[in-house]
C-alpha cells in the first residue's frame, strides 16, 4: 500500500461514515422516503475490497449497499439525490436507497432481495471470462444471505466454471434481527467455501489492512483465472437493520463476541500514522474534505427537483398509454 | 359498540385464537419471534415480525411453536408445505410478497398441485401470510402488489381484507381451511383501526362483502382500494350519483354472483386495483363480466389501475402510481354521461 493508496482508502472511509451519519440525522425528520439501512461501522470492508478494483469491474450489493457504492465511486450528489428521490438521483429516483446502481462505475446495484447478489456476481464474472475483458466481479453479502438458496447456485456456478468472482461475507452477527450463531448450521462461513473447493478466509472486518491484503490475493486469484474465493469478514452493524429499529435483539455480550472495541476508521489512521502513509495535516484535511462533500450532496439533492411525472411509465419495456 | 383494533391487531389475534384453539397450528417466517435464542430479550421488545404482526406470540407459545427461520425462503416454504401434508396447520409468513420470486417453485409447483397431483390423497393446511402495497417508499422490490398471481395458480385460495373486522375473521378461515390459503395484508393498513368482536368468528372465503349500497354503479374494489372507492362514492353522491361497492375479500374462490347481480341492477361497472393492469384482478372481472353480465351492461366496463410499471421510490411518482378517489370520480363521471345527461 502506497501513500496515494491510504489517501483515497481514508478518504473514502471518511466519506461513507459522513454520508450515513448524515442520512440517519436526514431520515430522523422524515424527510427521506421508505426505509434505510446503514453501513456505517463496516467501511473497512467494501473500501478494502474496492481499493483493488477498476471501473473495469463490477460489484453486487445489498439492502444495506450506500458503503459499497461509495467504495466503487459513485458520485455522492447523485447517490444523496437518488436516496431523496430526486430526478437528479442515480436512478432518476426511480430506485431509492435500496437499488442505487452506477453501470458506469461498475457498480452492478444495492439489492431489495437477500441472497440476491450471488447469481447476479456470478454474470458479471462470466462475461468477463468470455470476453476476456480482464475484470472481476465482486459480491457483498451478508451473514443473513449465506443461508440462502443462491448462496450455493451463485458459489457452485462460479467455481465450476472458474469465473473471476470474489464473494465477501460481512458477517455482522445479525440477519435483521436474528443471532448469525442460530440461523447458521457452521462455524464459520468461510468454512463453507470447502464444499465448492475454493479458498475460505476469515478476516477482522475492523482492520482494513487485512481485508486489503485478503482482497489482493483473491483479485489476482481471479485475475489470473483461477477462479473465485469466499472471503468471510467479521464486523458489527452498528446501528439496526433498519432505521427505527429498537435493536433488543442485541446485548453487552455482542460486543465480546465481535471486534468492534476500535472503529475501524480510527484502526487505520493509528495504522497510517504508524507508517507514515499518512499525515496528520492529511488526516484533517481528508475529514474536512469528506464532511463538504457530504454537505453539498444535501444541498444538491434539496435543490434537485421531483422526477417528471412522464417518467413513471418511462424506463418499463412495454409502454402501455 | 365493538372495541376498536387494529388491522395488525385483528391478525393477531386470529392467530392467537387459532393456535390456542389447535396445537397443531404453528408459525414460522424470518423474525416472526425476533430474535430468537437471544436469552435477554423481552417479549414487547422483541420485533414480532418487521412489521410487529406477530408480537406477543413467541412468548405465549414458545418457541417451538413460533419458529424463526433463516433467510432462506425456499427452504421455510417448502418446509411448511409438506409440514401442512404430515401434520401440523402452519401459518407461514413471507415477509414482503415480493420475495416470492425466492420461493415460487415451492408455493407454484409443490403446494399448489400436491392435493390434485396425489389424486386427493392429501391436503395442505397452510396460510401463507404476506404483505402487499404502494405507498411506504418501500420501493420496486418492496411494494407490489402480486394476489392476482397467485389466483392464476389453480390450487390457490386468495384473499384480501380491507379492514380489521375482515381480516380476523377471514384469517380464522384461512388457518381452518384444509387448502393452501395465500392471505394479503396490506402494509399500509397495518394501523387502520375498525370495529373487531373478541373471540372466535369466520367469515366464508368466497363470500363478497357489499360495502355501499347504490343503484347508479357498481365498483369492485380490492384491498385498500374499498376506501379509495368509498371515498370517491362520497364525493359521487353530492352530484347524486349513488355508487354500490363491492369488497370480494377473496379473490379465489371469488363471488361471481354478488358483482353480476350487483352489475345487473346498476348496468356500469368500475373496478379499482393497485395491481398492473395486464393478466390482473381486474381484467379478470372485467372478462367475467363481459362473459356472463353482458346483457346487463349500459356502458363499458372500466378499469383504475396502476400503471404498467414497477412501484417507482421518488414520492411523487408513487402517489401517481396509486389510484386515487380523484380517478374513480372522473371515469365513474365518463361512465355515467349518459344517465346524468338523461336525468338533467
Amino acid at each position: 500500500m502506497d501513500k496515494q493508496k491510504a489517501y483515497w482508502i481514508y478518504t473514502k472511509m471518511n466519506e461513507i461514515r459522513n454520508f450515513e451519519e448524515k442520512v440517519r440525522k436526514i431520515f430522523s425528520t422524515g424527510s427521506i422516503p421508505g426505509f434505510v439501512h446503514l453501513y456505517a461501522g463496516e467501511e473497512a470492508i467494501a473500501v478494502g475490497v474496492c481499493a483493488h478494483l477498476s471501473d473495469n469491474d463490477y460489484i453486487t450489493s445489498t439492502h444495506r449497499g450506500h458503503g459499497h457504492c461509495i467504495a466503487k465511486g459513485c458520485d455522492l450528489n447523485g447517490m444523496m439525490a437518488e436516496i431523496f428521490g430526486k430526478e437528479t438521483g442515480l436512478c432518476n429516483g426511480k430506485g431509492g436507497s435500496m437499488h442505487i446502481a452506477d453501470l458506469g462505475v461498475g457498480m452492478l446495484g444495492a439489492n431489495g432481495i437477500v441472497g440476491g447478489g450471488f447469481p447476479l456476481a456470478a454474470g458479471a464474472g462470466l462475461t468477463a471470462y468470455v470476453r476476456e475483458t480482464g475484470g472481476v466481479a465482486v459480491c457483498f453479502f451478508g451473514d443473513g444471505a449465506n443461508n440462502h438458496g443462491t448462496f450455493h447456485e451463485g458459489i457452485n456456478i462460479a467455481a465450476a466454471l472458474k469465473l473471476p468472482v470474489i464473494f465477501v461475507a460481512e458477517n455482522n452477527g445479525f440477519g435483521e434481527a436474528t443471532p448469525f450463531e442460530y440461523a447458521t448450521s457452521a462455524k464459520t462461513i468461510a468454512d463453507r467455501a470447502a464444499s465448492y473447493d475454493i479458498p475460505g478466509i476469515r478476516v477482522d472486518g475492523s482492520n482494513l489492512v487485512d481485508v486489503y491484503q485478503a482482497a489482493e490475493e483473491a483479485v489476482e486469484r481471479a485475475r489470473n483465472g483461477e477462479g473465485p474465493t469466499l472471503i468471510e469478514a467479521i464486523t458489527y452493524r452498528t446501528y439496526g437493520h433498519f432505521e427505527g429499529d429498537n435493536q433488543a435483539y442485541k446485548s453487552e455480550s455482542d460486543s465480546e463476541n465481535w471486534p468492534v472495541e476500535v472503529d475501524c476508521i480510527d484502526k487505520f489512521e493509528q495504522y497510517a500514522l504508524k507508517k507514515s502513509l499518512l499525515t496528520k495535516t492529511d488526516i484533517s484535511e481528508i475529514k474536512d474534505n469528506a464532511h463538504k462533500a457530504v454537505e453539498a450532496a444535501v444541498a444538491f439533492a434539496e435543490n434537485s427537483n421531483e422526477p417528471s411525472p412522464d417518467t413513471l411509465t418511462e424506463n418499463v419495456y412495454v409502454q402501455y398509454k | 359498540m365493538a372495541r376498536k383494533i387494529t388491522f395488525s391487531q385483528a391478525i393477531n389475534e386470529a392467530m392467537d385464537i387459532a393456535m390456542e384453539k389447535d396445537d397443531k397450528v404453528v408459525l414460522i417466517g424470518e423474525d416472526v419471534a425476533g430474535g430468537a435464542t437471544v436469552d435477554h430479550l423481552q417479549d414487547e421488545e422483541a420485533w414480532g415480525g418487521v412489521f410487529g404482526v406477530t408480537q406477543g406470540l413467541g412468548n405465549k407459545y414458545g418457541r417451538k411453536r413460533v419458529i424463526d427461520m433463516p433467510i432462506a425462503e425456499a427452504g421455510y416454504m417448502g418446509a411448511a408445505v409438506t409440514a401442512a401434508v404430515t401434520g401440523l396447520r402452519p401459518i407461514s409468513e413471507l415477509m414482503f410478497n415480493d420475495f416470492i420470486g425466492s420461493c415460487l417453485d415451492e408455493v407454484m409447483n409443490q403446494g399448489a398441485k400436491i392435493r390434485y397431483m396425489f389424486g386427493g390423497k392429501a391436503k395442505v393446511p397452510l396460510t401463507i401470510r404476506t404483505n402487499h402495497g404502494a405507498g411506504a417508499g418501500a420501493a420496486a422490490q418492496h411494494s407490489q402488489s402480486l394476489y392476482g398471481m397467485f389466483t392464476a395458480m389453480p390450487g390457490l385460495k386468495v384473499v384480501v381484507p380491507s379492514n380489521p373486522y375482515d381480516a380476523k375473521g377471514l384469517l380464522l378461515s384461512a388457518i381452518e381451511d384444509d387448502d393452501i390459503v395465500v392471505f394479503f395484508e396490506d402494509k399500509t393498513l397495518y394501523s387502520m383501526k375498525g370495529e373487531v368482536p373478541e373471540g372466535h368468528y369466520t367469515i366464508s372465503l368466497g363470500k363478497a362483502d357489499i360495502k355501499r349500497n347504490g343503484e347508479d354503479l357498481t365498483i369492485v374494489a380490492i384491498g385498500k382500494m374499498v376506501h379509495v372507492a368509498m371515498d370517491a362514492a362520497s364525493k359521487l353522491a353530492e352530484q347524486g350519483l349513488e355508487a354500490e361497492i363491492i369488497d370480494p375479500r377473496s379473490l379465489s374462490p371469488l363471488d361471481e354472483k354478488t358483482i353480476l347481480q350487483s352489475v345487473d341492477k346498476t348496468g356500469r361497472l368500475l373496478i379499482v386495483d393497485e395491481a398492473n393492469p395486464r393478466c390482473s384482478i381486474a381484467t379478470d372481472i372485467s372478462s367475467l363480466v363481459a362473459n356472463k353480465g353482458f346483457d346487463s351492461l349500459d356502458a363499458p366496463i372500466k378499469m383504475i389501475t396502476a400503471p404498467h410499471s414497477p412501484v417507482p421510490f421518488a414520492a411523487n411518482l408513487e402517489k401517481l402510481y396509486i389510484p386515487t378517489a380523484n380517478k374513480v370520480v372522473k371515469v365513474a363521471e365518463e361512465v355515467v354521461g349518459e344517465l346524468t345527461l338523461a336525468r338533467y
